[in-house]
């Protein structure tokens, strides 16, 4: 880097300079941000590859994920005793590739983590900011049923629910989207709380702004930071809890390939034919990793105090 | 010179989980056109309350605001005290903004100054964001910030304390108001952004026909911008006075015990500062007597039984004290 360029950095005045604000200057900036901080772009590029995975999997598994074939059951991976390269990772029980499984389970991951942790993301920022911003009662009302929800044993009550209302795609997005959405609103309005005292907040007012305006052009931009961190750790621990939920047979059907079924089918193999749970392990792990790391790069990159701070 | 906001016996508590504070207890006082108001007093006697509370800015639930204060403006007049909170958002930035002391608190970190700017534009005067942009790097430019252009996309954190100040400027000015009211703006500066920011006020009021309350404890500054100056002690205002005759003939013993306060060059070991002695009253109590009796070198039995009226001692001049500093002798019918 240039001595110019440098100096330029550490005066937080290189954006200014280069005041490309069109959609590929926008685009570029963003792309530095990350090329600065290569553990946000390797988490990125492990997420991006899973949720590619997940929308291309029928054009890129090797086979039907539901191919049963009795003969070629329990094969090891590629590198393995008897392994061929027709099943890279080997199969499972029934015979059905262990690759393509895992690829076509990155979709059940995907929309699971992505939905609920949508779910769970509105409601609960709509939700915390009446209850920060409006206070008195209705922020009594609202935090007594989110502490009533956080006090039931969670996974308890994950598990009752499911059994209750049955294994289907919908249902686990709806409970996880459900049952997350009171962490949404507790950090909503904990930001909220801090928020509307703030300095700005008062001269906003001073300057004739409403109280809409307030709320969603003022202190919503502040909560976007904290929130879409928070999302990205939730939406990693989701995919955990998918998969523990399918490992227990609460989560999707057993036809559907998921990482936890994948888990639960290949316990009892466990120690002689490992393959069968340790790479869909290894895929939760991936993801669960990937995420995280974008995450912190995330937190840094949406605080404009943090982003021009040279690494 | 007419009149344009009338402050009358406006009061200011608050309930507290302590027991009520007596914020302000009764401001009067008239602003004319064109003129520098200065609200001179320490931490605790009311100035930013007493404006907070015109404003509509102190939260609803725990400040109980009374009085009245009329806008005579052309375009507009209100009872400030009386109405809505909608018709005091088309007041509050356009007819009167004010800068707050702490200026990168009162700015979003997560905005650029540029667009903090152009908000009270695009509220106000339906300016498009277009517009608004290239009015916003015009007033940043008013404001002595260079490269306005490129400053427009600056956040608040990649400015100086006195280019911070500069934008809090640029913002309450955005709608060319009326009435600016500045609290203690130049407090958390040095002393030459201070000189700075005050000769850019005056610069801009002059342009631009504004009047100006000038909140400061710092009665150095009060001699160099107000035309006249309300000393406020708990709560209330004691002295009201044109600036020069305040400098020269302060009529209440709390002014003078201030004035007294302001160090000189050339002080010797002999002339030590004056303090005042004591501590301000507790405002946990209705004001019953003269809040000043506690530390007054002049205190007499009747300052402790009422409340001292407005004596008027000069032309414009007014002292809420039983004392007459030039006769030394008490005043007022009992």
């Amino acid at each position: 880097m240039s001595e110019k360029k440098e100096t330029a950095i550490s005066t937080g005045l290189l954006i200014d300079e280069k005041a490309d604000r069109s959609i590929a200057g926008k685009i570029a900036y963003v792309w530095r941000l990350l090329w600065r901080d290569k553990a946000g772009l390797l988490g990125l590029i492990m997420f991006l590859s899973v949720v590619f995975a997940a929308v291309f999997s029928p054009w890129i598994t090797p086979h039907d994920p539901m191919q049963q074939n009795i003969e070629a059951s329990k094969q090891a991976p590629v590198w393995g005793e008897e392994g061929t390269a027709e099943h890279i990772l080997g199969t499972d029980s029934l015979g059905r590739d262990v690759l393509s499984r895992i690829i076509y389970g990155s979709r059940v991951s995907i929309t699971v983590g992505f939905l609920g942790v949508m779910m769970a993301f509105t409601l609960g920022m709509i939700i915390g900011l009446i209850s920060g911003y409006k206070g008195g009662r209705t922020d009594n009302i609202i935090m007594t049923l989110v502490n009533m929800i956080l006090s039931l044993p969670y996974l308890v009550f994950v598990v009752f629910v499911a059994a209750i209302l049955g294994n289907s795609l919908l249902n686990v997005i709806l409970i996880f989207g459900f049952t997350d959405i009171p962490i949404f609103v507790r950090v909503t309005r904990g930001e909220v709380l801090r928020l509307r005292e703030e300095g700005f907040i008062e001269a906003a007012k001073s300057i004739g702004q409403t109280t809409p305006k307030i709320i969603f052009h003022h202190i919503m931009p502040n909560l976007l930071g904290p929130l879409i961190t928070l999302a990205t750790f939730e939406m990693s621990a989701m995919i955990f809890y998918e998969a523990g939920l399918g490992f227990l047979g609460l989560s999707v059907p057993p036809t559907i390939p998921s990482w936890g079924n994948m888990l639960a089918m290949g316990r009892q193999y466990l120690t002689v034919y490992p393959w069968m749970s340790v790479y869909p392990g290894l895929a939760i792990v991936f993801t669960g990793f990937g995420m995280n790391l974008f995450g912190d790069w995330l937190r840094d990159a949406m605080d404009p105090r943090m982003r021009r701070k040279k690494k | 010179m007419s009149t344009i906001l009338s402050v009358q016996n406006l009061k200011t508590r608050f309930t507290t989980f302590d027991g009520t504070v007596y914020a302000v207890n009764g401001v009067d006082f008239d602003l004319k056109q064109g003129e520098t108001l200065a609200v001179v007093g320490e931490s605790g006697s009311g100035k930013s309350v007493t404006m907070l509370s015109l404003l509509g800015l102190l939260p609803a639930e725990s400040a109980a605001v009374s009085g009245e204060a009329y806008l005579q403006l052309e375009s507009i007049e209100a009872n400030l005290l009386g109405i809505s909170k909608e018709q005091l958002n088309r007041i509050r930035g356009k007819h009167i903004s004010i800068v707050f002391q702490d200026a990168l608190r009162s700015l979003n970190p997560v905005m650029t100054v540029g667009e903090q700017i152009s908000e009270s534009l695009i509220t106000h005067m339906g300016y498009n964001k277009k517009n608004a942009r290239s009015r916003a790097v015009e007033l940043l430019e008013d404001v002595g910030i260079s490269y306005p252009e490129k400053r427009y996309y600056s956040y608040p954190h990649q400015f100086s304390g006195g280019m911070r100040q500069r934008a809090m400027i640029a913002i309450a000015i955005a709608c060319e108001p009326e009435i600016l009211i500045a609290d203690e703006p130049t407090t958390a500066l040095d002393v030459t952004i201070q000189t700075q920011i005050v000769d850019l006020t005056r610069r801009l009021q002059d342009k631009m026909g504004m009047t100006v309350i000038w909140i400061t404890h710092d009665l150095g500054v009060v001699a160099g911008i107000a035309d006249r100056v309300m000393v406020m002690y708990a709560g209330m205002p004691i002295e009201k006075a044109p600036v020069d005759e305040l400098y020269e003939n302060p009529q209440h013993p709390y002014t003078e015990g201030l004035l007294g306060a302001i160090p000189e060059i050339g002080e010797t070991e002999q002339n030590r500062l004056i303090s005042i002695g004591g501590a301000p009253p507790d405002l946990f109590a209705a004001p019953k007597h003269c809040q000043f009796a506690w530390r007054c070198p002049y205190v007499f039995d009747r300052c402790w039984r009422e409340i001292p009226p407005y004596f008027e001692v000069g032309d414009g001049h007014f002292s809420k004290c039983f004392y007459d500093m030039n006769t030394q002798q008490a005043r007022g019918e009992e």
